[in-house]
């Protein structure tokens, strides 16, 4: 489903599903270098299992169109430009690493327009080395394989995002490059981490949250180590937020080398 | 980097895809003949029907063991993901029907192996597919071959048998301003010797039933998509409606939008293995995967024992012609050169010579050898000959034999890992033999 929002094209995949104005609605938003398609198997179970979904491309990402958004906070606000557009009131987000913050954030401007937040591979804050965010700039073939290193907890992980015979780690390489090659005008691979690296506002979006959290991280996750979201775990629990974590034993592939459990915390999550 | 999380090649072909069987501790992969799987509640079994979570369904469409084989293969061709079939010519047919139907044109290589030339020349045209075929060297004709309606490009990284070296970033090149894909069989190489994909090629094709499995003991085949086509690109201009508009025939789903990067694999499996059905046995994937874990350390004597063949042809004067890219004087030498992970020693130990007698002559040559099996087949562990023009490529006219470099006199050796001295022996006695006959 194509969108205008804020006079640009938006991408939104919804598992095949027309928009059904009484059911619930989960919007889920990827990381850097990634589009709609990391969410392929739980978007679509979730669209077959009474959600509206809306997997979106952000900005300036393969099938959508407009400025790539480089911050955190300038992403955030598109969702909620976006929720505008696609004439929901509430809705749950999904984000994944880069997109975790941006649906926390977002969490944290839209108030109660968000029901449920779901934090799969997040960390804050969520630093970038130096050395790889000069390689996404000048190496990005290189980083992109460091990445995909990084992120990969095993060579042999279950059926996946194609079905049997999935290799994560090639997908993982083929999606980069295709997300990198599909804006000319801008390397979304540095900006994206740029964003990633600058963001300074989880706390606060942190204690200003009013719906419930679900953190959900790759145990042996290198990216985004779950220590690294012990901080904003903490801080939420000190606030009084309704705030829940989930480890599945991947690495920061969660959605394509754990489909189901990544699956599984997301559902049982969305039906509490 | 290297370790776990950024494995080597030798690495791979032992554990990609592969771990202790959770269940039983079994080290080596186990063998899954079973042709279906219990879901775990109603609601499982219509979210695997419907792609909303991924499993085994029924050995047709996917089987655990042959999963292994594929995420292997993947692995060391650095694709996506990949699907066994149940041979080569079952993996080129898988994939010319997910990407087109009647009224389509393929460009293709003249130097196929014949099975394939088969298919493309005859069979297809039948269902309304047609195929331009160009030299494998001629760059202008590729070009100039292309028409509105085509939809792939498609070579051998090195030709059967003559080893024409197929230029894939050139010829991609070409491809892809024209808005089509790259097929490539690489049968004849294997990944350890080329990677296609990493060279521009946008799939790619095995018979496992040669170098990959390595023994002789198995038909088998695998397509590994690389991810890198933009189905729905500007370039592609529309052509191909099968991976980017609805498709009834799977509840409506349009594959280039689940995935961005795997629409071909998609469609593939769920409607090429689920209607044409040529899938792979699981014990045909476990056999295949036996011979992965020692193709680096076979195709290395594959290496070694066909340079010493060729050298010993190459001095022989009996021999008119010895076609491998070692020698200089064979064209492909400097692209075999410059694209080959091992430059021309790795030009693959299929290859072709020509003897100067007559047929008669040729066939006491090969009548007088020992070790040598005269039988249709490449790739064994055991060395192999055979007569291309009466038996591989008999169908093909005199015309389309000499596109594909082959003659009359033409004799095809598969180099096997004996030990040289004795292979060089065999080759010497029949020689002697066939020049005797001329007598």
């Amino acid at each position: 489903m194509i969108l205008n929002v804020n006079g640009h094209d938006t991408y939104c995949y919804t598992g095949g599903k027309p928009f059904n104005p009484a059911q619930p609605t989960v919007v889920f938003i990827h990381g850097v270098l990634n589009d709609h398609s990391v969410w392929i198997l739980q978007s679509r179970y979730l669209a077959n299992h009474g959600w509206n979904v809306l997997a979106i491309d952000l900005p300036g990402h393969c099938r959508s169109a407009g400025e790539a958004p480089a911050s955190v906070e300038q992403a955030a606000r598109f969702i909620g430009d976006l929720l505008q557009a696609a004439g929901v009131e509430k809705a749950a987000l999904v984000g994944h690493s880069w997109g975790s913050l941006i649906a926390l954030q977002a969490a944290a401007q839209l108030q109660q327009r968000v029901s449920h937040l779901v934090l799969v591979g997040c960390a804050f804050p969520m630093k970038v080395s130096p050395a790889l965010l000069e390689s996404s700039l000048n190496e990005p073939e290189k980083a992109l394989r460091m990445i995909n290193v990084f992120s990969r907890s095993t060579l042999c992980a279950p059926p996946s995002t194609l079905g049997p015979g999935t290799w994560v780690f090639g997908g993982g390489m083929a999606l980069g490059r295709r997300v990198l090659r599909s804006n000319p005008s801008v390397n979304v691979f540095h900006r994206g981490f740029q964003a990633c690296d600058q963001y300074a506002g989880g706390l606060q979006a942190m204690a200003d949250l009013s719906c419930p959290v679900l953190f959900v991280l790759g145990s042996q996750d290198q990216m985004t180590p779950p220590k690294a979201a012990q901080g904003l775990i903490q801080a939420g629990q000190a606030a009084g937020k309704a705030v829940r974590s989930v480890n599945v034993p991947v690495g920061h592939h969660q959605m394509s080398e754990a489909p189901d459990d990544t699956l599984f915390a997301i559902r049982d999550f969305l039906r509490a | 980097m290297a370790g776990y999380s950024d494995p080597g090649f030798d690495t791979l072909a032992l554990h990609a895809g592969a771990a202790p069987d959770p269940s039983t501790g079994a080290r080596a992969v186990p063998i899954h003949l079973s042709t279906s799987f219990v879901f775990e509640s109603s609601d499982h079994a219509a979210a695997l029907f419907n792609l909303e979570r991924s499993g085994h369904v029924y050995s047709r469409i996917s089987n655990p063991t042959n999963a292994v084989l594929e995420q292997r293969v993947s692995a060391l061709e650095e694709g996506i993901g990949a699907i066994t079939t149940a041979s080569g010519q079952a993996a080129l047919h898988l994939s010319v029907a997910t990407l087109m139907g009647a009224g389509s044109h393929i460009v293709a290589s003249t130097a196929l192996y014949g099975g394939s030339q088969n298919l493309l020349h005859y069979t297809l045209r039948r269902f309304g597919i047609e195929t331009t075929f160009v030299k494998p060297g001629d760059i202008d004709g590729w070009r100039a071959a292309v028409r509105p309606n085509t939809k792939l490009f498609f070579g051998e990284t090195v030709g059967n048998p003559g080893l024409d070296v197929l230029d894939i970033p050139t010829v991609a090149a070409i491809a892809h301003e024209a808005g089509v894909p790259l097929l490539v069989d690489s049968t004849l190489t294997s990944p350890y010797l080329i990677k296609p994909l990493t060279l521009g090629a946008d799939l790619v094709y095995h018979s496992a039933t040669k170098f990959l499995s390595g023994h002789g003991t198995v038909i088998g085949g695998i397509v590994v998509d690389g991810g890198s086509f933009d189905w729905d690109g500007p370039a592609a201009a529309g052509r191909f409606s099968e991976l980017t508009q609805p498709y009834d025939g799977f509840h409506n789903m349009v594959f280039s939008e689940e995935s961005t990067v795997g629409a071909f694999l998609l469609r593939a499996r769920r409607e090429g293995l689920r209607d044409f059905g040529a899938c792979l046995s699981p014990h045909s994937a476990w056999l295949i995967l036996q011979g992965i874990e020692t193709l680096p350390l076979r195709m290395e004597r594959h290496m070694s024992n066909t340079a010493r063949v060729v050298e010993f042809l190459a001095s022989q004067p009996f021999v008119s012609r010895v076609g491998h890219p070692l020698l200089e004087s064979h064209p492909s030498h400097a692209l075999a050169e410059r694209l080959l992970r091992f430059g021309a020693r790795g030009a693959g130990s299929v290859f072709s010579f020509d003897l100067k007698g007559n047929r008669e002559q040729g066939k006491k040559f090969i009548e007088a050898l020992k070790l040598f099996s005269h039988l249709a087949n490449v790739g064994d562990c055991r060395s192999l000959v055979i007569h291309p023009a009466s038996t591989t490529h008999f169908r093909m006219s005199d015309e389309a034999l000499a596109g594909a470099g082959i003659s009359q006199g033409t004799i095809r050796l598969s180099i096997g890992l004996e030990d040289p001295d004795d292979l060089i022996d065999d080759l010497k006695r029949a020689l002697k033999a066939a020049e005797k006959a001329g007598s």
